[in-house]
């Protein structure tokens, strides 16, 4: 076991990728010399070289664009895209082609390419960087849409994405890049959780809590001061957001009756939204409450002096869980 | 092909001659104070940045001359369409430099009236803003007006986005009066200039069929005299030009970013000599049009801007929650009201418990 943040976890996924598949390549902005905003690809270039860990010139539609063309050579390319906000140039490439291509060729196309973004607020950061994009893509056909949430998990997913022959759109939680976790970096990849399964990672009898990326945290914070006031709350990370693991979620609702879903992204018509109507009609007969949601309100990301009122904190989410209670 | 860069005053401080470009009406003192004020402006925020009470700072150090050199070649009607970085652009319009303060600090995101002072709100995206100022540019055709262009900013980096490319498109095809003010500062973050580009970015410009011309960006004299050129043909019909103003971008991406990771001191050490204020203090000091109280005066004036600026920063109220709903829509939203309503509601939940436990 080694003890290492969630970007440094990524950071060694990327690393065995590359040495475990000749035709892995890393390509976005500032990936290089720099390693990344984030550094998450830091000391990449330097050990596999310019080839295989490119710097690009600063177009999102290009970086995914020519990874579509690179896809169709042979090749798996990461593409990394610095921000959240920053993507939707890149948005053209991926819905209208990177999506689709499978489909349109009757199966003769793959497309393994992974497009890793950091999302989310909670960073004090300017406009465009602290968006929730997920949305958009999980309602895309032909794309996975997968969400890490913490460095063990992070580091067998990013290998996982890439040896997925899906496209995979792969959200990053930005203010838990710093998170320290013990990563067993030896683990093999075989035995890790599926990218399409969804995770308990705090049982509970009361109530069902589900979140995915930066609030995973914050609902296990919210869970251990529930049983504080002798309330139990079961936490499921959801990793995927496209597929969705309903087997899991619904297990879980089954026995405890309540659902709440928590996340960044605006409420109106966010992931949760899909999770609430699908949980209604496949556990209707075990609910105690209606399926509650807790998360960003239908207004552009705020100004950073605003976001702690944008963002569901503890206080919010516990808030949501006692509206649960009240029926 | 050859690369003829325009300049009018040399790093020494030099004034040299460019028969195409014959300086008028040039206010050399006053391109000097606004670059020193700027400058100064530029370092107390870095410095609030560094303690706390900025989020963030993106630095113009370096690039003052390219800024106030073409936005002091501006008509009062002419409008702007700057990118993050243009804080000295943003003074010579007249913008008060605490809405970029806010900016920054995290309070707004821009908040001023962009037709105040012709000036609009910054564009992070990379690029966006250059369509923005081309459709600008076509209105302004289509209003038959001809005492007005439009010059828009933009970095190296942002001339690999397909935007810039679409935006020259059109303003090559509609004959937009519209200015394209390219500030090569040698760094996309870590990416230098030959990532984006095999030629030097002012010949793309004949690609989409209209002139393209280098300036020394760290020389005021020739970014106002070239910008003062381009704008005044953008306005007499002649369509757009692409200027590239070459400089250096002396700090740091932005207050994150460690560009000692990626460039060499040796570099910032060569470019430090070919420095924007400097030359310009040496022709005005050797050339006895301005002595030694000029010089005082303004750098006493810089430092009060920059206790002004510090004081205003340091008193700035964050916004009242319930505003994080306003200026959505045109008009009341039903989603927004209800929302809003809900977070009231929820906020007032903990008054109550405070006033529960008085």
């Amino acid at each position: 076991m080694t003890r290492i943040t969630l970007s440094r976890a990524i950071n060694e996924g990327l690393r065995r990728s590359l040495e475990n598949n000749p035709k892995v390549m890393i390509m976005g902005e500032d990936v290089g010399k720099l390693g990344g905003v984030f550094r998450v690809t830091d000391g990449l270039q330097k050990d596999f070289g310019e080839h295989r860990v490119v710097d690009t010139p600063l177009a999102e539609s290009g970086i995914v664009g020519t990874a579509i063309g690179l896809a169709l050579r042979g090749y798996r390319p990461v593409c990394e895209i610095q921000f959240d906000g920053f993507v939707y140039p890149a948005t053209d490439q991926i819905i209208s082609q990177l999506a689709k291509m499978r489909y349109r060729s009757q199966g003769h196309v793959t497309l393994p390419v992974v497009i890793r973004i950091p999302f989310g607020g909670g960073i004090g950061a300017v406009e465009h960087h602290s968006e929730s994009p997920e949305v958009f893509f999980a309602h895309t056909a032909g794309l996975r849409v997968v969400a890490c949430a913490d460095p063990a998990d992070a580091f067998a997913m990013i290998q996982l994405a890439i040896a997925s022959d899906d496209p995979v759109i792969f959200f990053e939680p930005k203010r838990r890049y710093w998170d320290k976790a013990d990563v067993d970096l030896t683990a093999p990849l075989s035995e890790a959780l599926p990218l399409d399964k969804a995770r308990m990672v705090h049982s509970g009898n009361d109530v069902t809590l589900l979140s995915y990326g930066p609030l995973v945290r914050t609902c296990l914070e919210a869970a251990l001061a529930a049983s504080e006031d002798g309330r139990s709350i079961e936490v499921i990370d959801l990793r995927s957001l496209s597929p969705l693991d309903m087997a899991t979620i619904t297990e879980s609702v089954g026995r405890t009756g309540r659902c709440v879903i928590a996340h960044e992204a605006p409420v109106y018509a966010g992931i949760g939204a899909e999770i609430a109507a699908r949980v209604t009609e496949e556990c209707f007969y075990s609910l105690e409450a209606p399926v509650l949601r807790v998360g960003g309100f239908a207004v552009p990301y705020p100004p950073a002096r605003m976001e702690d009122h944008y963002l569901p904190d503890l206080d919010r989410i516990l808030d949501a869980v006692d509206r649960a209670f009240a029926y | 092909m050859t690369i003829e860069t325009i300049q009018l005053l040399t790093p020494e401080g030099e004034r040299v001659e460019h028969p195409e470009y014959p300086l008028v009406d040039a206010d050399i003192k006053g391109m000097y104070r606004d670059m020193v004020l700027v400058r100064r402006l530029d370092s107390e925020a870095i410095a609030l940045q560094r303690q706390g009470e900025l989020g963030l700072w993106a630095s113009l150090l370096g690039q003052e001359a390219a800024q106030v050199g073409s936005a002091r070649a501006l008509s009062p009607r002419d409008m702007v369409f700057p990118s993050y970085r243009e804080h000295g652009v943003a003074w010579c319009r007249g913008l008060d430099p605490m809405r970029l303060i806010e900016m920054f600090r995290g309070v707004t995101n821009g908040t001023w009236d962009p037709e105040e002072h012709k000036f609009h709100l910054y564009t992070i995206v990379i690029g966006d803003q250059t369509l923005h100022a081309t459709g600008y540019a076509m209105g302004l055709q289509r209003d038959a007006s001809e005492d007005e262009a439009v010059i828009t900013y933009f970095g190296d980096g942002a001339t690999s986005q397909g935007d810039v490319s679409e935006a020259f498109s059109w303003a090559s095809v509609f004959h937009a009066p519209v200015v394209f003010f390219c500030q090569n500062n040698q760094f996309a973050i870590s990416a230098p200039p030959e990532r984006q580009s095999r030629v030097p970015i002012y010949q793309r410009a004949s690609g989409f069929g209209f002139p393209g011309i280098r300036v020394d960006g760290n020389d005021v004299l020739a970014c106002y005299a070239v910008t003062q050129q381009a704008m005044r043909a953008a306005r007499e019909g002649e369509g757009p030009t692409l200027i590239e103003a070459f400089t250096y971008r002396m700090g740091a991406h932005t207050t994150t970013d460690d560009p000692t990771r990626y460039r060499l001191a040796s570099e910032l050490e060569a470019w430090r000599l070919r420095d924007p204020i400097e030359r310009v203090r040496a022709y005005l000091a050797r050339s006895g049009e301005a002595d030694a109280t000029f010089f005082e005066q303004v750098d006493t004036e810089a430092d009060e801007l920059a206790v002004k600026l510090r004081a205003a920063c340091l008193a700035l109220p964050d916004p009242p929650p319930l505003s994080v709903f306003d200026h959505v829509y045109a008009g009341e939203n039903a989603i927004v009201a209800a929302e809003r309503a809900q977070y009231a509601a929820y906020l007032a939940g903990f008054d109550e418990e405070e006033g529960a436990q008085r």
